[in-house]
């Protein structure tokens, strides 16, 4: 059995990162060109990874399930990246970020990862720049910095709406430079469908070519996985249709430890589902909530009558309206941080007052910022006395400036003017914090298997702050990975190319083809996306957003009797050898089966609250913070890291206990 | 809503393809244009019959995944949009809808209504970068002041999605607003003064190479660009592209 050894260097924790550099092993620049380095996923993480091992040198095999680089998801982040560069003069330092993210975690996150991605996070801000990603800019010329939710001080760099498009596109350039060099080998519309291991050490994948349905092996000395999260395991999510958990779970259940599954992002501000045939959720950046105000109805005849659409949310008079988050959380009001945020809507939801023809939906209402930018600029612009229509009208221009794009996507999706009537919004699976469990060099369990960004799991603990999965997609593969990998790989430099025609590569060649040749023949009755969405309802259902241990034993049940029924009663159209889309979504659903067993465990497992993870049966009882999520430090403050055993049910737990040494253990308060 | 469909379908590269018709019943208003595919697709394969292929990934209007011809126009009749966030409340009911894949011949088909766009990869390949390494010994951030104006225009060029639609939408299938948005970026921006020349001589070569058509200033591009790319950004490439053959 592998020890958990997190490998985390001694001394200060300012010092650690510096001085463990300085003592790694390096691989002499004529090596690295004998060195094949293979990186699956090419969104922030991967893409940046791939490109700056492609610069030092060694040649990268670089794999992507879409037709570019530059689809990935990461290119859906829209609010921004967080970096200490205190431009602001607010206080903001490397120990503020650090502490923050600790605390915005809910103390589940390993000190010493957390303090490096703070230290590198300015120097992100420096690479993209250096780039040429347009990021927004006041009149001097000099950076723009917004402020997010859950943190005093503004340090959020943004391009726009579209931060997440301008840093990817950035990584996906310096990609390019490195694909024209022909320093990285560029797999598109190729998916990654298992991992091989020779001598324990991982030595390449099995691939499938997803237009001519070839099944490839290909070999390295080393194997990145940077697949990103598994949200659509609830089948609904802001997760693009594609994304999917299959190489984390080929890893994790060829050695790789899988932890903490059930901390999960529930972001409150998507736009809210509308009916049976929807097939994914949008959301809508947090940043709305700088200036909307999220209520439901006070009375429920009120909220009955919204739901039935015979009253409008504007006739509902101010004294009763319930604005909940200001009520329950007098000093962040409507900036508490997203799990909280969400909390607080679904309880609401259940209890009755939801808007909506679902009942599923709060509403997040602009009035009061047209007012009050519009009394501001009428100030501004020496208008006496001016009438209330001409205000709101002064504010509404003000707002359009800051949100005019996100107004305008939800008016096409819901076909409703926000600025006249509130907007609708309800929590939905946004991002995924638990993931493979890697040591401080970002390996995993298996050696020379490594894995970063949203895969893994290790800088945002049990929940994460907003503008922070760009921070460590890129910090981890610009910055960490391209320093840690080399000492790794500074063994393999008379290794030699690693031959595919080995027993190992047969193997696994064969299991994945077996299985293929099963979806393709099996002629069952259900299509592959009728099993996701049974598994997507028991996930949103029973191991959502509050969890408890009755629904959880449910939920585990009810799983596997779903992957059992797949797995009889599947039918995929088409053949082996050609473009097939029902065949792609066959295999991830067949993982996202498995896994969601293993999430409901750890869930059931951790008899707590914290973060994203909220149990019923852990919450305060009395005092300021009563119905609070209720932490259990002494029993809990450890990662939970699942060894494959065959079964998900057969999994083993191993704990990595966290130590905080720089930052002292509190109770979570908003209030 | 009920809504007869007519569809390309074409088994692979070398096959011939036809348009196929197909009846899809209860259409809610408010879904999404791939909803209504995805459920044309549960209806075939629940027949036993091959679903259509189609590509599509965020659905939120930001990859660039999704294409579509629907009835003669790129990402269907609402403007400032990708397919996925096309409704279907912009059709009637009974109504036949035509759907094609994004024809031009630098972009062939690779089965139904997917195509091939690794052309547009090449030209970036070409010089879409700026050669800088990754080290993160780079300046501070800050070191370089640029005029709001410039860095607004530059955000402006760089918001390209690389869809196709310009190339889809434009008769001589030209790839000038796709090719333009990257150069203009950078030429707007200090970082990117250095290899400025290189760069433009080598994105248009290998544009040309392409096999994508000329450009006759007929602005079909810009009216169908999901995000709103302007015309400003050819004229911009057309100076750089001028002054860079003049240096040789």
């Amino acid at each position: 059995m592998t020890k958990l050894d997190s490998k985390v260097p001694k001394g200060p924790i300012a010092d650690k990162w510096t001085t463990y550099k300085d003592k790694i092993d390096l691989v002499n620049p004529a090596n690295k060109r004998n060195i094949d380095v293979i990186v699956v996923g090419t969104g922030l993480a991967g893409g940046s990874a791939a490109a700056t091992l492609a610069e030092l040198g060694y040649n990268v095999k670089a794999f992507a399930y879409q037709d570019s680089p530059r689809r990935a998801h990461s290119i859906a982040a829209q609010g921004g990246i967080n970096a200490a560069k205190n431009y602001m003069g607010d206080g903001d330092s490397n120990y503020r970020l650090f502490y923050d993210t600790v605390k915005g975690g809910d103390y589940r996150s390993r000190e010493a990862n957390v303090y490096r991605l703070a230290e590198v996070s300015g120097n992100i801000i420096d690479q993209c720049v250096a780039q040429g990603v347009p990021f927004a800019r006041d009149y001097g010329g000099l950076l723009d910095n917004r402020s997010f939710g859950g943190v005093l001080v503004s340090r959020t760099f943004y391009a726009k709406g579209q931060t997440g498009q301008q840093l990817l596109l950035g990584a996906y350039s310096a990609m390019n430079r490195q694909i024209a060099r022909g320093k990285i080998e560029m797999y598109n519309r190729h998916e990654m469908l298992d991992v091989v291991k020779v001598d324990g050490k991982a030595r390449g994948i099995i691939a499938r070519d997803l237009i001519t349905g070839e099944i490839e092996r290909h070999s390295a000395h080393a194997v990145v996985i940077a697949t990103g999260g598994y949200g659509n395991v609830y089948f609904l999510s802001t997760n693009a249709m594609g994304s999917n958990a299959t190489a984390a779970w080929k890893i994790h259940k060829k050695g790789a430890y899988f932890a903490n599954p059930c901390y999960t992002q529930i972001h409150p501000t998507c736009i809210p589902r509308s009916g049976d045939y929807q097939s994914k959720l949008t959301l809508m950046s947090e940043s709305l909530r700088n200036d909307g105000r999220i209520w439901v109805p006070l009375h429920l005849e009120d909220a009955k009558a919204i739901q039935e659409g015979k009253l409008k949310p504007t006739q509902i008079p101010e004294e009763n309206r319930d604005y909940f988050l200001e009520r329950r959380y007098p000093a962040f009001g409507n900036l508490v941080p997203r799990d909280v945020a969400s909390r607080a809507a679904k309880e609401r939801c259940d209890a009755g007052y939801g808007v909506n023809a679902t009942g599923e939906a709060v509403y997040l209402d602009f009035a009061a910022a047209f007012e009050r930018y519009g009394t501001e600029q009428a100030k501004i612009k020496g208008i006496h006395n001016p009438s209330k229509e001409e205000i709101i009208k002064l504010g509404q221009a003000i707002i359009e400036e800051k949100y005019g794009n996100l107004f305008q996507m939800y008016e096409k999706i819901i076909a409703e003017n926000p600025y006249e009537t509130p907007m609708m919004i309800y929590p939905a699976t946004h991002y995924t914090m638990g993931g493979v469990w890697v040591d401080y060099n970002l390996m995993t369990t298996v050696p020379g298997l490594y894995c970063i960004g949203e895969a893994n799991f290790s800088d945002h603990g049990a929940n994460r702050l907003g503008a922070s999965a760009l921070m460590q997609g890129l910090a981890d593969g610009y910055f960490v990975l391209p320093y840690t990998i080399g000492d790794y790989l500074s063994d393999d430099i008379r290794t030699g190319a690693i031959p595919t025609d080995s027993p190992e590569f047969d193997e696994v060649e064969k299991e994945v083809k077996d299985r293929l040749d099963f979806f393709i023949n099996n002629e069952g009755t259900h299509s592959v996306d009728y099993f996701h969405k049974k598994l997507g309802k028991v996930m949103w259902d029973k191991v959502g957003m509050a969890r408890n241990e009755k629904h959880l034993k449910e939920a585990i049940t009810e799983i596997k009797e779903i992957r059992e029924d797949f797995w009889k009663n599947v039918k995929v159209p088409g053949g082996l050898n050609e473009f097939n889309q029902e065949l792609e979504k066959a295999g991830r659903v067949a993982d996202f089966l498995e896994l969601g067993e293993l999430f409901a465990m750890d869930a059931l497992n951790r008899n707590e609250s914290c973060g994203g993870h909220f149990r019923e049966e852990s919450a305060e009882t009395s005092g300021p913070q009563k119905g609070e999520a209720k932490r259990n430090d002494k029993d809990y403050a450890y990662v939970a890291a699942w060894e494959h055993k065959g079964e998900p049910a057969d999994a083993v737990l191993h704990k990595e206990e966290l130590e905080f040494k720089d930052i002292e253990l509190k109770t979570r308060s908003y209030k | 809503m009920n809504l007869t469909l007519k569809i390309w379908r074409q088994k692979g590269p070398e096959v011939k393809g036809q348009m196929v018709e197909y009846n899809v019943r209860d259409i809610s208003e408010h879904m999404s244009f791939l909803e209504m595919m995805d459920v044309l697709n549960e209806q075939l394969v629940a027949k036993n019959e091959e679903p259509v292929a189609f590509d599509h990934d965020c659905r939120e209007g930001i990859c660039g995944m999704c294409s579509l011809h629907i009835n003669g126009e790129a990402h269907g009749p609402d403007r400032g949009i990708t397919t996925c966030q096309l409704h279907m409340r912009m059709f009637k009911d009974g109504e036949t809808i035509t759907i094609e894949p994004f024809r031009a011949n630098a972009f062939p088909v690779i089965k139904d209504l997917v195509v091939d766009r690794m052309a547009f990869e090449r030209i970036q390949q070409a010089g879409g970068f700026i050669s800088v390494n990754t080290s993160g010994n780079t300046q501070d951030a800050n070191a370089i002041p640029i005029s709001k104006h410039n860095a607004d225009l530059a955000m402006d060029a760089a918001a390209c999605i690389g869809c196709g639609a310009c190339v889809a939408s434009c008769k001589n299938s030209s790839a000038m607003l796709f090719v333009s948005a990257k150069v203009s970026q950078f030429a707007l921006l200090p970082q990117g003064q250095v290899e400025a020349t290189d760069r433009v001589l080598n994105m248009v070569k290998q544009m040309d190479e392409e096999g994508f058509g000329n450009c006759t200033n007929t602005g079909a591009c810009e009216v169908e660009c999901p995000k709103g790319i302007s015309l400003e950004n050819i004229a911009r490439m057309n100076r750089e592209y001028l002054s860079a053959s003049l240096k040789g």
